[in-house]
């Protein structure tokens, strides 16, 4: 099978690493990756604001870029959240972005669904007491895991991955999957609330001893990031695609 | 409060007092984590939100029948009813029915449509005395304020506060803070008023199109003691409160109170079929605007709302910004809907006061599809050029940016190498708005893409 | 024309919602094992309480848990505790010093700790809520599993009234807690009585 690897602009600008551990993850279990260059934004930041008409020409782009391939997998819930759920306005059930919306997975739901957690092998040994954060895109609209509102059977995807790397402590938060305030042009246009609330799901993760806060979106990441270097916590962000890498805090 | 109808202008204020805004937000927590007890107490529980969202949709395909039945069934009883197009209207004819019976005191219990109308300031005007009888409702009348949450309307007041307003408008003695002594107070202050006033009017969780009758439900006995002490029952709803039949409120009975406070039902469940003893029972179904919702694709679903307030106890925004933040009769999710759409110009901010949790949809018992709605009316108000012009700006340039790969990677490419560069003061000065709070993400040498052409990433 | 026309046509014009069809509620809904049991665990858990006992032990229950109540209204023909009779009362305000209540109730729901109150030999409605204490009786084989269970044996063909209680009135308006005791009865008791 071929993947196309999907990089959300902001992450290819700002969070390389990220990007490689993603490559690398992917590599390790066999795969045949492709990065196609000519890939953009997917526009999330745009359609959040209001204009979601300014995103038909990359959402023409995004489908041009992607529709040869038999999976797109992409490090970032929220931008293939967008792809699923806010381009279909655009294309007039067109074959190829259908295909493409049946193919597209964020990269540990690729892992868990199509690889299969049976055939996964990480060898990695991850000594910290671990926080897991669950962005909203990708815990309610792609289904990582079971929201806490609903009354149906618990899984996490993310938990069942993370339990496959050695000596790691998944800790227990008091709010299992508050949002953590980012919300794109939220953070900036309401910052005073998302500060508030990235600063909360912070403390959560302090007072339960978390040394690692790790997620499967980079920007509710970067966000609790820059509040965390600002004020100094006693914590630390990594992706999730890095702890599967072997990457060390 | 800011005079400019800006959520985000409001919330300052409000994050503003820390440890206030930490206890609001923690106050309502806990109303989340008692209705997600409730609910995961019943194992059909996904089921009988399906069934609401049926027995919504099946009543909205179908508004205008049930609407005439209902009112055939009404008459059929006794009960006299009235058609309001607007609030306007709505408030016309309640006085015109107090100023009949000569009415000089009426006592009201909770109705959000009556917020909505403005019709206690409208009855006031005209010399009528007007007493919430709802204890949130009362204490914030009490204050002045508006309720700040539809189902518990005084969240935002410590028992310090009340106290203080007790002592201040009932006598009560001046730093006795224990909320059974203030309810006692409440509790002999209003059977006076439910022994004296003339007429009583209630709000209507559901009415009944088979019957012809309207369901209140409160835990606190005061819809009861207006509508059958006073000789006038007058009731007061929204079109979309109808519902085909009697057995539907089975439905609705078990989802109401477990979603807006976790309790299994309210204390009382009140079937109104007739007026009392040599009394009258009027009920004014008024529109006000909402006929529009049932025109619109994205936003007919808003019309399945049964009050219960689930969409605000769990939204992060509201439990750390406060009802009063949103300047809308409702606030919360659902609250921003109604009020985008209905007044998109005074309520622009609203659909943006939101991060897109989904959290709200899904506790919502009737699976209304409130985040969906605050990302299409986001899109509404682009489309009406009603959204902010620099932010509109800074998206379409960005848009053209992104669009343009080899444009994209060079600016980005600067930005690694110029950023590390800049000294503090000019990197984090005040345009800088994430940097306000927040440090900026450090800049790396190289982006993925120049790694992945160098041919770096197999090592 | 008329507000109503208006908005019925305000209505039609243009509604767009697709028709479904309603749901039916047969052997839908949670079923206990033990009514009485659940029914009870309900109300205490929203301060009230449920009891098991005799017919003939009416009296002197009700006399134990409240021995200081003067003015009595009872509208249960096996109970003699009764020395205010509420249905002779031309105008309701004459209720107004009534201590307790004691009513019959139809039957109760086991999920919630309800009883269904629909009695149209009650004159005044006002009665459950004016008095400042309440005792429902029931008799022990009234005791249903939900409330789809419990609107099938309810009925509105004619004019009337019909409440379900669960519990003494209550509030938690003043900084979330939780106090008993609001407008209506102040405490509340349903006494199931053995068949």
């Amino acid at each position: 099978m071929k993947i196309g690897l999907f990089i959300p602009c902001f992450m290819n600008e700002l969070y390389p690493n990220v990007c490689k551990a993603t490559y690398k993850v992917l590599k390790n279990q066999g795969l045949d990756i492709d990065y196609p260059l000519n890939q953009t934004c997917c526009g999330q930041p745009m359609a959040n604001s209001g204009c979601s008409k300014d995103v038909k020409n990359l959402a023409i782009n995004f489908v041009n870029t992607f529709k040869d391939y038999d999976y797109i997998v992409a490090p970032s819930g929220s931008c293939v959240s967008m792809v699923k759920e806010h381009y279909a306005e655009f294309f007039d059930n067109d074959k190829d972005y259908n295909k493409i919306k049946a193919s597209i997975y964020e990269v540990c739901e690729f892992l868990h669904d199509v690889i299969k957690l049976e055939n996964m092998q990480f060898d990695i040994s991850f000594p910290y007491k671990v926080g897991l954060h669950n962005s909203c895109h990708g815990h309610r609209v792609l289904k990582l895991g079971t929201a806490s509102e609903l009354n149906i059977p618990y899984n996490s995807k993310l938990e069942n991955i993370l339990n496959k790397v050695n000596d790691i402590e998944l800790v227990e938060l008091k709010r299992k999957d508050e949002c953590c305030g980012f919300g794109g042009t939220f953070s900036v246009a309401e910052e005073d609330i998302s500060v508030a609330m990235g600063k909360d799901r912070i403390k959560d993760h302090l007072d339960s001893s978390a040394q690692i806060m790790t997620g499967a979106d980079m920007s509710c990441l970067m966000h609790m990031d820059g509040l965390i270097n600002r004020n100094n916590y006693p914590i630390k962000v990594m992706h999730i695609v890095e702890i599967l890498a072997g990457v060390r805090p | 409060m800011s005079t400019n109808h800006n959520h985000a202008d409001n919330a300052k204020i409000f994050v503003g007092n820390d440890e206030r805004m930490h206890w609001h937000d923690q106050a309502l927590w806990f109303v989340r984590e008692k209705r997600d007890k409730a609910s995961k107490s019943i194992p059909e529980w996904e089921n009988l939100r399906e069934f609401a969202n049926q027995i919504k949709t099946h009543t909205m395909a179908n508004l205008d029948k049930y609407l005439l039945e209902f009112e055939k069934n009404a008459s059929e009883k006794g009960i006299t009813v009235h058609f309001a197009i607007d609030a306007k209207e709505h408030n016309e004819i309640v006085y015109k029915l107090l100023k009949e019976k000569e009415v000089k005191k009426l006592v009201k219990s909770k109705s959000m449509l009556t917020e909505e109308c403005h019709l206690n300031p409208y009855l006031e005007q005209r010399g009528i005395e007007v007493i919430d009888t709802d204890l949130g409702e009362r204490i914030v009348q009490l204050r002045n304020e508006a309720p700040s949450h539809i189902v518990l309307p005084a969240i935002h007041l410590k028992k310090s506060d009340v106290s203080d307003t007790f002592h201040e408008k009932l006598g009560t003695e001046k730093g006795n803070y224990d909320p059974t002594y203030l309810t006692r107070a409440a509790r002999a202050a209003l059977r006076e008023d439910f022994l004296t006033a003339e007429a009583g009017l209630t709000g209507v969780n559901f009415a009944i199109a088979q019957t012809g009758g309207v369901v209140v439900c409160t835990n606190e006995g005061n819809a009861d003691m207006g509508a059958s002490v006073p000789k006038l029952h007058i009731a007061s709803m929204g079109i979309e409160k109808i519902i085909p039949r009697l057995e539907d409120l089975s439905v609705f009975t078990r989802l109401l109170a477990r979603s807006a406070t976790g309790q299994p039902i309210t204390s009382y469940t009140s079937h109104f079929h007739a007026p009392i003893e040599g009394g009258e029972m009027h009920i004014i179904i008024v529109d006000n605007n909402r006929s529009q919702f049932l025109a619109s694709e994205k936003n007919k679903k808003a019309l399945n709302c049964i009050r219960c307030g689930a969409c605000m106890n769990t939204c992060p925004v509201y439990r750390r910004s406060g009802g009063h933040s949103y300047e809308y009769v409702i606030p919360g999710p659902i609250g921003s809907i109604l009020g985008s759409k209905k007044e998109p110009e005074k309520h622009n901010s609203l659909p943006f006061a939101c991060t897109l949790c989904g959290s709200c949809t899904n506790v919502c018992p009737v699976k209304i599809d409130l985040d969906s709605q605050l990302y299409s009316l986001r899109q509404d108000l682009g489309k009406a050029n009603l959204i902010d012009s620099r932010k509109k700006m800074a998206m379409k340039v960005t848009a053209w940016l992104m669009g343009k790969p080899t444009l994209f990677d060079f600016a980005g490419k600067m930005a690694r190498k110029i950023v590390p560069k800049l000294p503090n003061s000019i990197l984090y000065n005040k345009s800088n708005v994430w940097g306000r709070q927040r440090d900026l993400p450090k800049m790396p040498e190289k982006s993925f893409k120049e790694m992945f052409i160098a041919g770096e990433l197999d090592d | 024309m008329t507000s109503k026309e208006l908005i019925l046509k305000n209505i039609k014009d243009n509604n767009i919602v697709k028709e479904v069809k309603l749901p039916s509620y047969e052997n839908f809904g949670l079923k206990f094992e033990d009514k009485f049991q659940t029914f009870s665990t309900m109300i205490e858990s929203v301060g009230g309480k449920a009891l098991l006992i005799d017919k003939k032990d009416l009296d002197k229950t009700i006399k134990e848990l409240y021995p200081d109540e003067k003015q009595i209204a009872s509208n249960v023909e096996f109970c003699s505790v009764g020395n205010f009779d509420a249905n002779s009362c031309e105008d309701v305000h004459e209720l107004g010093d009534i201590d307790l209540a004691v009513v019959k109730g139809n039957f109760a729901v086991a999920e919630n700790g309800a009883i269904w109150m629909k009695n149209k030999d009650n004159r005044h409605r006002a009665l459950y809520f004016i008095a400042q204490n309440i005792i429902i009786i029931i008799d022990e084989k009234d005791i249903l599993n939900n409330m789809h269970e419990a609107y099938e044996k309810i009925s509105f063909d004619e004019k009337g009234y019909g409440v379900f209680i669960s519990g003494p009135s209550k509030t938690a308006d003043i900084e979330q807690s939780l106090v008993i005791g609001a407008h209506g009865p102040k405490s509340g008791y349903v006494i199931f009585t053995k068949s």
